[in-house]
């Protein structure tokens, strides 16, 4: 492909990533901390997290397009960019007060669902064929399990567990894609056929 | 002793002023969070210094020159700090925050 040459390594791709989910789980946890009366007196900063959401479902799509090495790939990155803008539409339906019903909320559940079974269905290797395939396993599992957090935030808005969780949530995903490196080792294991590790 | 400030007393005090704590310890996390990230992205430089190819680079691409991730973090914690958290607070701590 002749764009192999000028593109990112998707390394890369997934630190930058992991700096907008770091932004995200700034936001967030500040909102838990102040709380959402404190939050919204300035009427911008309401849509600042779910616009955030929003503008990164739409940077999936390049994503979809240039990192596509699988049919697999192109499904799991189409349906992250698709749940990503719809959990951010959501929220900023709700923000702007067009939405009314909390259970719009249970649209951030569905994208963390559908963003966990992405990573776990796409990624074909084994947990210890390099730190890639480690952590897309890992971060499969927890963003499904952590998936539980908005589902409990929709029922109940107030739940501080919920909120808090939800925020750190992101966090831990900003770290998680930190660590990604397209060929590294993870305890000491390598598969033969993952490469020459980068320094 | 009037009822009131018995009861606030046998409360631990007045309501207001431990809105006004409360208030002050959210403040002050809330500022931490930036530093916090900064800090992290320091260490992790210092923790894996061959992250930062800025440090080494010789022979390293534009994309590898770019990519500096312990740097992002340092980035928004500290735009985080310098941007959102003075407003966040000015509005904590200000005359529309919470009350008691």
């Amino acid at each position: 492909m002749i764009l192999a040459g000028v593109q990112p390594a998707a390394e890369m791709v997934h630190w930058w990533f992991a700096t907008g989910f770091l932004v995200l789980g700034l936001l967030l946890l500040s909102e838990v901390v102040v709380g959402e009366e404190v939050w919204a007196l300035r009427p911008w900063r309401r849509y600042l997290w779910p616009g955030f959401a929003f503008g990164m479902g739409v940077l999936m799509f390049p994503v979809m397009t240039f990192f596509t090495s699988s049919t697999i790939h192109m499904v799991a990155h189409g349906s992250w960019a698709q749940v990503m803008m719809l959990a951010g539409a959501a929220e900023l339906g709700l923000a702007r007060g067009k939405l009314h019903s909390q259970y719009w909320r249970l649209c951030s559940a569905l994208a963390l669902a559908v963003s966990g079974a992405a990573f776990l269905v796409h990624e074909q290797n084994h947990w210890l064929f390099s730190r890639a395939a480690f952590l897309h396993h890992l971060l499969g599992w927890t963003v499904l399990t952590c998936a539980l957090f908005p589902l409990v935030r929709a029922f109940r808005p107030r739940s501080l567990p919920a909120s808090l969780g939800f925020a750190a949530t992101f966090v831990l995903i900003a770290v998680l894609l930190y660590c990604d490196r397209d060929t590294a080792a993870i305890f000491g294991h390598l598969d033969f056929y993952a490469g020459v590790p980068h320094r | 002793m009037s009822a009131d400030v018995a009861h606030r007393l046998r409360r631990g005090g007045d309501p207001r002023a431990g809105a006004e704590r409360s208030a002050a310890v959210r403040a002050r996390i809330v500022l931490a969070l930036g530093p916090a990230s900064a800090a992290a992205g320091v260490a992790w430089a210092l923790a894996q210094p061959w992250r930062l190819t800025l440090l080494h680079p010789g022979g390293q691409g534009f994309w590898w020159l770019v990519a500096e991730p312990p740097l992002y973090v340092v980035v928004v914690g500290v735009l985080f700090r310098l941007l959102l958290a003075p407003g966040i607070v000015a509005d904590l701590l200000g005359p529309g925050g919470p009350e008691p």
